[in-house]
């Protein structure tokens, strides 16, 4: 078992008996279903604008050199210095270079899941900048030492009073019991940090090849602040994030919103194509846009599973998954959580470190059912297991298997052997999950339900002679 | 390097493709039957200009956007200087824009332009930041705002309420027209457009929601007929 596997079953053990973390996490989400379900029934034809919204990003991943070639263009046409990076140390040297080169102290950092899968904000603080969250649940999450709970509620497991308490000891503020008390404690405190800032670092939601701007979605302004503020920016966008065509925004945009968190919209969508230009008053001198692959060609190169690219990360796969609602978000031990964390970790970061994983799933299909841009995630999950046996097989399975096909072969013997089993029951079950029971691994925590007193070709064969 | 990797990347890019992807991810990925545009799946948004300005409306206050109608830019002027009172606005920003001049001059109040350089921590003492936009989408109730129609990047998320001052003839039906009028409206797609949907908000505390969190706390569209 590998060390993420052990943490992983240890974590996930612990916070499924925890029945108040479980209550918390399905209150949190119940009042999303409502309202989620109520923004989907304003659509016109719901899974016909999925159609499109995958079609969009079908395109543009299964031509993605054009239009990563494209973007690049039109962006350092307005005087944006585009920088691709292979992995996410190249990434992370270069923005601390910028950082550098710009005699940069303070960095104000907007969300970006890119930056949290690369370590931005760990390597540029151990490089000697300060770096601050200014996305509100970012911030909290920050200040607690935590990684994010979700990619898109990263603080959602927490109560109002822990999050009082996070803030009395870190930030010395007063005792604030309502969250509007709270959220006004972080707005007072950020707008001095914006305005001292001499960096801003923010993700891409999208990046459109056609116009070359990146687009950024949020609610709380602070990405609009943090991008428009200090005097230079970095984007960090992986290079699954671009989009053909500016119009094909029309329909991802407010997708994103209604499946991320059942809004008609986000608040703030922005799009950005240059630094200050002739003419401006404000926005950053300097737009440096780091495109990522850290290993995304490796995913691109699996054809079965190449549409997991079009995701959009907007959780809402996340928020359906029953193993998600039992477990929650830091079980996972991943930036990405989640059915799309489960499909996309293994060829990230390796398949025999993560492919627990993908075997920690029911297969129920909800994950595919609720995606904007329909990832066939739960097959991906079922083909993760497929490769993962194949590449190292596990030796004791194979015979156990190879009997239980010879034993289905041959209608005689299971004739003669299923009464047996049906005597064999009481035994079964008086040791179950006992030392004693070599099935106790599994019995542990499952019920063998009892034979009934007929099987089925007994009552076929009554059936038919009485008639 | 100024690039960086680009090389090697295209190159992973292209080996990666030289495989197809399996017909059924096309399948799934079916573009708009002919006759029909992706965003004709979305809410629909009526024709007519009126029944555009109620979905408008009824938008907006969902987003706890507040929506003044005014018969001209006299009209705008009066409820701006309301505005100023119920809020006791001390300073404003903003910038010089037709709907706004009169009615930004008649409120008599100290006001910052982001048009010329300006100080930042002026702007963000101030209590409000009155601008224009290029259009107001009704089937979001959203506003696009560019650094050219808004008085840069700045004025519209930074003081604590948003005023903003437009006409009934910048409403579009959706964001495809947003777009197109953007196209055409300038020379190229700015280099900054952002549309801004309802005051800032945040759910991050127990997922219950808090207005203004970082931007604005309150905004306001002033909609003058014509």
């Amino acid at each position: 078992m590998s060390t993420e596997s052990a943490q992983f079953h240890r974590d996930a053990d612990r916070l499924t008996h925890d029945l108040r973390h479980r209550a918390w996490i399905q209150k949190a989400l119940g009042g999303y279903y409502i309202k989620r379900d109520e923004q989907k029934a304003k659509y016109t034809d719901w899974q016909q604008a999925r159609a499109s919204a995958a079609a969009a990003k079908y395109e543009a991943v299964n031509h993605l050199d054009k239009y990563l070639s494209e973007l690049s263009d039109k962006l350092a046409a307005r005087g944006t210095k585009v920088f691709w990076a292979a992995d996410g140390a190249e990434a992370a040297d270069y923005i601390a270079s910028v950082a550098r080169d710009a005699g940069v102290k303070r960095i104000i950092k907007s969300k970006t899941m890119t930056g949290e899968e690369i370590h931005l904000p760990q390597a540029l603080e151990k490089a000697g900048f300060e770096v601050v969250e200014s996305d509100l649940g970012e911030f909290i999450v920050q200040l607690r030492g935590e990684p994010p709970y979700h990619i898109v509620f990263p603080s959602m497991h927490l109560t109002r009073g822990q999050i009082d308490d996070t803030f009395q000891k870190k930030l010395g503020s007063a005792h604030a019991e309502t969250p509007e008390e709270l959220t006004m404690i972080a707005r007072g405190l950020m707008r001095q940090k914006y305005c001292e800032a001499d960096m801003g670092i923010s993700g891409a939601n999208f990046a459109v090849a056609e116009t070359g701007h990146i687009s950024v979605t949020e609610n709380e302004g602070n990405a609009r602040l943090s991008t428009s503020l200090p005097d230079v920016l970095v984007s960090i966008v992986g290079i699954e994030k671009v989009v053909p065509k500016l119009d094909d925004l029309a329909v991802l945009l407010p997708m994103l919103a209604t499946a991320g968190a059942a809004q008609n919209m986000t608040c703030y969508n922005t799009l950005l194509g240059g630094p200050r230009q002739p003419g401006e008053t404000d926005g950053p001198r300097e737009f440096h846009v780091v495109l990522l692959d850290n290993r995304r060609t490796a995913l691109l190169a699996d054809p079965e599973q190449r549409d997991a690219l079009h995701c959009i990360r907007c959780g809402a796969c996340l928020n359906v998954c029953p193993i998600f609602k039992n477990i929650g978000g830091h079980s996972y031990g991943t930036t990405y959580q989640g059915p799309i964390g489960s499909v996309i970790t293994p060829h990230l970061r390796g398949l025999q470190s993560w492919k627990h994983l993908s075997f920690a799933s029911s297969l129920c299909g909800a994950c595919g059912e609720a995606c904007p841009v329909k990832i066939d995630l739960h097959h991906h999950l079922l083909q993760n297991r497929r490769n993962a046996i194949a590449e190292n097989p596990v030796w004791w399975e194979m015979p156990i298997f190879a009997g239980f096909a010879w034993f289905m072969r041959r209608p005689g013997l299971y004739r003669f052997a299923a009464p047996l089993l049906r005597l064999a029951g009481p035994l079964l079950h008086a040791i179950r999950g006992k030392d004693i029971d070599p099935m106790s691994l599994w019995t542990r925590t499952r019920d063998l339900p009892p034979a009934p007193p007929q099987s089925f070709k007994e009552y076929w064969r009554g059936r038919n002679a009485k008639r | 390097m100024p690039n960086g990797s680009r090389e090697l990347i295209l190159q992973r890019i292209r080996r990666a493709l030289s495989v197809k992807s399996p017909a059924r991810h096309l399948a799934g990925a079916a573009a708009a039957p002919s006759g029909h545009k992706p965003q004709d799946w979305l809410p629909p948004v009526p024709s007519s200009l009126a029944d555009r300005i109620a979905l408008f409306e009824k938008n907006s206050l969902e987003l706890k956007t507040e929506v003044r109608r005014c018969a001209d830019a006299s009209g705008a002027a009066v409820e701006l200087a309301s505005l100023a009172r119920e809020n006791h606005w001390q300073s404003v920003g903003s910038h010089h824009f037709a709907l706004g001049n009169e009615a930004v001059s008649a409120l008599g109040l100290p006001a910052v332009f982001t048009d010329h350089p300006y100080e930042t921590a002026e702007l963000e003492r101030c209590d409000a930041g009155i601008s224009g936009c290029d259009c107001l989408v009704a089937q979001t109730g959203g506003i696009l705002v560019t650094s050219a129609s808004a008085g840069g990047r700045v004025l519209s998320v930074l003081p604590p309420h948003h005023v903003v001052i437009a006409s009934t003839g910048q409403l579009v039906g959706d964001l495809a027209d947003a777009f197109s009028h953007l196209r055409k409206s300038h020379d190229d797609v700015p280099a900054f457009a952002s549309f801004i949907t309802g005051p800032s908000r945040t759910g991050d505390i127990e997922r219950i929601l808090v207005l203004g969190a970082h931007g604005p706390k309150k905004l306001t569209v002033l909609l003058v007929q014509g």
